[in-house]
């Protein structure tokens, strides 16, 4: 047997007081393609990140290609021939991709002669593994499929032996994805070692040779991806069996809540987000909004949650309401039975060093129920109705005193859903609804989701994970570049055809 | 999870950082050949011996309060207000034009009306930065700096242009009528039977300074616009997802910090000079800077780090009078406090830090030992 | 206006604009690296000082130049520690070390020399000296270019050609080195940095120490060469001037060196001619004071051009969790 390419032996890192990594120990064999897996804040990118020396290991060591190395910076790591592909590409943004490319491995003190062989090295590296990109484009000029070519060209004119990924599709559309898939293969054929980061298990099954699964800070299997199956991953990621399915009995839908006719979106730097799209919502169904992060997903919900001005027309129970001005802002949108419970919790969903309970009058502090006066607010009322609000939704501590950001992010999810949904209103836009939350938190928000529709409300659901869009959704709509592609059923459609659509790419022409 | 207990966030920090600037302070004193004990003595019995020193005290204090606040209520929705300096010039501005053109006939309707024109100018001094700011994006700490010196210039040119008394030589106004005098604490303790220095410049500004502390607490933290303002300074996409306006609070924050700044000008204008004079505010707009810093942006904790700056000012100039320790070395403990409590809170919050958690794993093994 | 006139607004307008262009490149260094210096007043004000100082005691102007150049250094070793080591607020750092600077300097003038907080008048050696360039002699007839070389061009001190020759010096060390490269890019994104195996420790401390250097040297032109000694709060804002003309020039060495002339001129004419009567409309000395500040408050509200400072200025770098 072959020394393994990479051996990690008892990591543990703990941040303040959270147990990141628990004594980990991990073998990756040369040559093979290794995947990680486990749900968000299972402590994968902080393992990785510990191999690359972003972080320092409390205890443990690192073997490489049977030697004990000591990795204290990345600058060791990159000596030892590792390269790392972060989740949020580390470029320069207003730097060439050949300047991103050198920075840190220049040849001398003078940069010319560097660029001139770099320039040389990225001609050959795109023609050996299908990485082309243009040398002199600046980094916020090209798209993020681009960006992660540039992250992988950046290891590879390193001469890096062993290449490590973090979630690098969440960005990418499916054919994004599937060459990116192409490219670590054909790394792998030349005797790289690749380590892929994922909490997708499609991607798992389809590329690894070898997976890990990890919760908690803990490492609880090493398996061959051969030799198991996606609901025994599912199982160990979680710990207990899960239900991958959500039950729900078929929609009634009544009338239209919300009508978007011709709405675009034209953001600050002058892109046009949003084209020109038209869908409705009716009252009692959930409208699923599938699409890759970044095709104006973001733009439809700021827009109609009011902090995003736009043209065309948005009406909501019949009624116009305003696009631009100082009419259109998150507080009349409330007012007009609008709840948004947003994609980002944590930027803007909560304010994370507000207590619990000022938090939960966040957007309705306006509401007379909170104030004791004309000037003053009612500090007991709040408190007393988060209390009411953390019981129903069984958040854990239920203590209204602490901070939003020492709820875990499950917990802090639910004190979001609870302020919208408990607001009765006509209609609900939620954004990422499960991002970074633990199962049984997500059982517990697609519970709320479905009985809200079952009261009548309209639902607009954006989400990226597909599989989310395709159990809760009654009709799904794919988002692309700004553009609704088309509309299916959930009966009616598969999870290729939606990545076509995703992908830009209609039924017809596929 | 909290990584230490609130008291030692709100008392220990600010203490050792204190503690650092005064034990660095002493040895400057030392350096110079000074003896920092008997400095520290004679500045405290120069600072809070006799009610004639308490009277300077509160009266340094009563401007220390007005910048302090004015600096602090920026904090809340994260604007860094370098300005407060330029806007109690203009603060002062406004009080001469009020008590040297309108004829006042008590000193408490001509306070009323001093007040509301310090406040008028002091915010309106801020309202361009402040604007630029919300609008256009211009750092508004940049701003607010270039905004003093184009003040300095500014009273300088009408002080020696426009409203200096025909004849006179020094760029100062003229002296302001008897009525708009206001009663000094000698005057105010005096009719309840207390003796108090009748020298010393505090004055009834110091009653309308701890009004404002209770007004700005009751803003901050018991109203809406108080709970939007500290919304949008800890997050302001999260404001803008709420509907707060960030234009909005940028502005009412600013125009409300420039109109504390400027109110100081109804206790060195108004009630010691009775005339404005170039350079009235001293540097008081900068040390607003470290009381606010020290006093955590709380009122109270302004209140007390202003008595505490007020010690340090009559103290300093007691130590210049009395020692070869020149005035300056206020400043110079002015700059050490901003450095500890601001600039290097983490050199002393990182050791804490690890030692509260330390302590508290100390605990859960017991517990899980027992 | 005759060519005497002219010629010497000119060579007052370089004296002015030395200090102000070193500063502005220190600035230009510090902020480039991700490190906002408001305390380039203070650096400054406590190299003029130190310099003026040892340069009195020693008798030797270029013991002063280093003593100027340590003093200013050792501000921002302070202003490291506090904004890179221990990632604390920059603005604020930047503060403090104004204030320190500006009572320090009283503080130790006083014990030392006991003048009311400035050192006794420089003379000699312990003075920077006018430098005759060569062939002044020969040139000096030719007319309009001869009294152009000679009154403008030769005749300052040793760090007025220092400073200029910083321009391109700055230019190429940024734009066309290894470093630059580094530096430019920790400015931008400190993590891009960090992950390719740099210290972005190490990398920022170097440029607030070149910012040091260079903010020492300004200051010790204050006291050694535009003036014979230290006296208290010479700077008089130059600091912040040289910040207005940090923003003015974009953060661009060649574009530092304009804006720091066309601020050094508004001095010149401010000291020249007081009030400036323009036709019936007289402009006073204080509106020409306040200009430089003015036209930094028209530029940042972006009406000439927009101004984007680097993209992680201001910001302690912290690994994100």
């Amino acid at each position: 047997m072959s020394t393994p390419a990479i051996e990690l032996k008892g990591i543990s890192k703990a941040f303040g007081p959270v147990q990141a990594n628990k004594d980990i120990s991990i073998r990756v064999m040369p040559g093979t393609i290794h995947g990680i897996i486990g749900e968000n804040g299972a402590g994968k990118s902080t393992l990785m990140s510990i191999l690359y020396g972003f972080y320092k290991a409390d205890a443990g060591e690192i073997w490489i290609n049977g030697k004990k190395t000591e990795i204290p910076d990345s600058q060791h790591a990159i000596r030892a021939g590792i390269g790392m592909v972060f989740q949020h590409f580390k470029l320069v943004e207003n730097f060439t991709v050949l300047e991103n490319v050198v920075l840190g491995a220049e040849d001398g003190a003078l940069l010319r002669p560097t660029l001139a062989r770099a320039r040389a090295q990225l001609k050959k590296l795109a023609e050996e593994y299908e990485l082309n990109v243009d040398p002199d484009a600046l980094i916020e000029d090209i798209g993020v499929g681009m960006q992660q070519r540039v992250e992988i060209l950046k290891s590879l004119y390193r001469q890096a032996d062993i290449l490590i990924l973090d979630e690098p599709t969440g960005v990418l559309t499916p054919a994004e994805a599937d060459h990116l898939f192409r490219i670590l293969e054909s790394l792998k054929r030349e005797g790289k070692t690749i380590i892929l980061i994922t909490h997708k298990l499609r991607e798992i099954m389809e590329i690894t040779d070898t997976v890990s699964v990890m919760r908690r800070g803990e490492m609880t299997a090493t398996v061959r991806t051969a030799d198991t199956s996606p609901p025994e991953l599912a199982e160990l990621m979680v710990g207990r069996k899960v239900l991958l399915r959500v039950e729900k009995a078929p929609a009634r839908p009544g009338d239209k809540v919300l009508e978007v006719r011709n709405l675009s979106v034209t953001d600050d730097k002058g892109v046009k987000r949003i084209k020109d799209i038209s869908f409705e919502v009716r009252a009692g169904e959930i409208l699923g909004i599938a699409g890759v992060a970044g095709n104006g997903q973001s733009e439809l919900l700021e827009a109609l949650g009011g902090y995003q001005s736009a043209t065309g027309t948005i009406l909501v129970n019949g009624q116009p309401i305003d696009l631009t001005g100082s009419k259109s802002d998150g507080r009349t949108r409330r007012d007009r039975g609008i709840a948004h419970v947003p994609e980002d919790r944590q930027r803007e969903g909560l304010i994370m060093d507000f207590q619990a309970w000022e938090n939960v009058a966040f957007g309705y502090h306006h509401r007379p129920e909170y104030q004791k006066n004309r000037f003053l607010m009612d500090h007991a009322a709040m408190k007393a109705d988060c209390e009411r609000k953390m019981e129903r939704f069984d958040v854990r501590p239920p203590n209204p005193m602490l901070l939003a950001k020492s709820f875990s992010g499950g917990n802090q999810q639910k004190l979001v859903v609870a302020r919208e949904i408990e607001r009765n209103p006509d209609l609900l836009l939620v954004g990422q609804p499960t991002r970074g939350v633990d199962i049984g938190a997500i059982e517990f928000i697609h519970q709320q989701l479905v009985a809200l529709r079952d009261q009548g409300k309209a639902i607009l659901l954006v989400s990226v994970e597909l599989d989310e869009i395709l159990s809760l959704s009654d009709r799904i709509a794919v988002m692309f570049d700004g553009q609704i592609m088309g509309e299916r059923m959930p009966a009616e459609t598969t999870a290729k055809e939606l990545g076509l659509l995703m992908a830009g790419i209609r039924g017809e022409a596929a | 999870m909290q990584k230490m207990p609130a008291w030692a966030d709100v008392v220990l920090i600010p203490l050792i950082s204190l503690l650092l600037a005064a034990i660095l302070s002493g040895l400057v004193i030392l350096a110079i050949g000074e003896n920092p004990w008997e400095a520290l003595k004679l500045m405290i019995s120069g600072s809070v011996g006799s009610s004639y020193a308490w009277g300077y005290t509160l009266y340094y204090a009563t401007n220390f309060i007005f910048t302090g606040l004015a600096v602090a209520i920026a904090f809340h929705s994260r604007m860094f207000n370098i300005g407060g300096e330029g806007q109690a010039m203009l603060g002062g501005l406004g009080v001469a034009y009020v008590c040297l053109f309108i004829p006042w006939p008590h000193w408490s309707l001509a306070l009323i009306g001093a007040t509301a024109a310090s406040a008028l100018f002091g915010a309106a001094w801020a309202a361009l930065p402040a604007y630029l700011q919300a609008r256009r994006g211009s750092h508004i700490v940049i701003t607010t700096i270039m905004f003093n010196f184009i003040a300095a210039a500014f009273l300088n040119y009408l002080l020696v242009n426009v409203l200096k008394p025909m004849g006179a030589m020094d760029p100062a106004t003229a002296k302001f009528p008897a009525p708009t005098h206001l009663p000094s604490l000698h005057d105010i303790l005096g009719a309840f039977g207390i003796p108090f220095s009748k020298a010393a410049p505090a004055n009834v500004a110091l009653l309308v300074a701890i009004l404002a502390c209770v007004g700005v607490w009751l803003l901050v933290w018991r109203t809406r616009l108080g709970y939007e303002i500290r919304a949008f300074g800890h997050s302001e996409s999260a404001a803008k997802y709420a509907g707060i306006s960030p234009t909005r609070i940028i502005m009412l924050s600013m125009l409300i910090s420039g109109g504390l700044a400027g109110m100081m000008a109804i206790n060195n204008v108004m009630g010691e000079a009775e005339r404005l004079v170039l350079n009235s505010t001293e540097g008081a707009g900068f040390i607003g800077i470290a009381v606010a810093l020290m006093g955590r942006s709380h009122p109270l904790g302004v209140f007390l780090a202003a008595i505490l700056f007020g010690i340090l000012y009559q103290g300093g100039a007691e130590l210049a009078l009395w020692t070869n320790i020149p005035r300056e070395m206020i400043v110079v403990i002015q700059a050490l406090v901003i450095l500890f409590t601001g600039a290097l809170d983490n050199m002393v919050r990182m050791p804490l830090e690890k030692l509260f958690l330390a302590l508290r794993r100390g605990q859960t093994a017991t517990t899980a030992g027992e | 206006m005759d060519l005497m006139t002219f010629l010497q607004l000119g060579d007052s307008t370089f004296r002015l604009s030395t200090p102000l262009l070193l500063a502005c490149l220190a600035g230009l260094f510090s902020e480039r690296a991700g490190i906002f210096d408001i305390g380039l007043e203070g650096k400054m004000l406590a190299a003029a000082f130190f310099s003026g100082a040892i340069a009195f005691v020693s008798g030797s102007v270029w013991l002063g130049l280093l003593a100027g150049i340590g003093a200013s250094l050792a501000l921002s070793l302070v202003h490291g520690l506090a904004s890179i080591t221990f990632r604390g607020n920059q603005l604020i750092s930047g503060v403090a070390i104004n204030f320190l600077a500006a009572g320090l300097t009283v503080v130790v003038a006083q014990d030392w020399f006991g003048q009311g907080g400035r050192t006794p008048q420089l003379a000699g050696a312990a003075r920077f000296q006018n430098i005759t360039l060569p062939f002044t002699e020969q040139i000096g007839h030719v007319p309009f270019l001869g009294p152009v070389y000679v009154e403008l061009i030769s005749g300052h001190t040793f760090i007025v050609y220092l400073a200029a020759l910083c321009v391109p010096a700055a230019w190429w060390l940024l734009f066309r080195t290894r470093f630059g490269l580094r530096l430019r890019a920790v400015g931008e994104n400190p993590a891009a940095v960090d992950t390719a195996g740099i210290s972005v420790v190490r990398l920022r401390f170097v440029a607030v120490g070149i910012c040091g250097v260079l903010c020492g040297i300004a200051g010790a032109y204050l006291a050694t060469a535009l003036q014979a000694g230290f006296i208290k709060d010479m700077t008089a804002g130059r600091g912040f001037i040289a910040l207005a003309a940090l923003i003015f020039a974009k953060w661009r060495p060649w574009y530092a060196l304009y804006a720091c002339l066309l601020f050094g001129l508004l001095q010149a004419v401010a000291l020249r001619f007081q009030n400036i009567n323009l036709g019936g409309f007289v402009l006073p000395v204080q509106f020409m004071d306040a200009l430089p500040y003015i036209l930094t408050v028209v530029i940042l509200a972006g009406f000439v051009g927009k101004a984007i400072p680097p993209r992680a200025g201001g910001e302690p770098y912290v690994k994100e969790r």
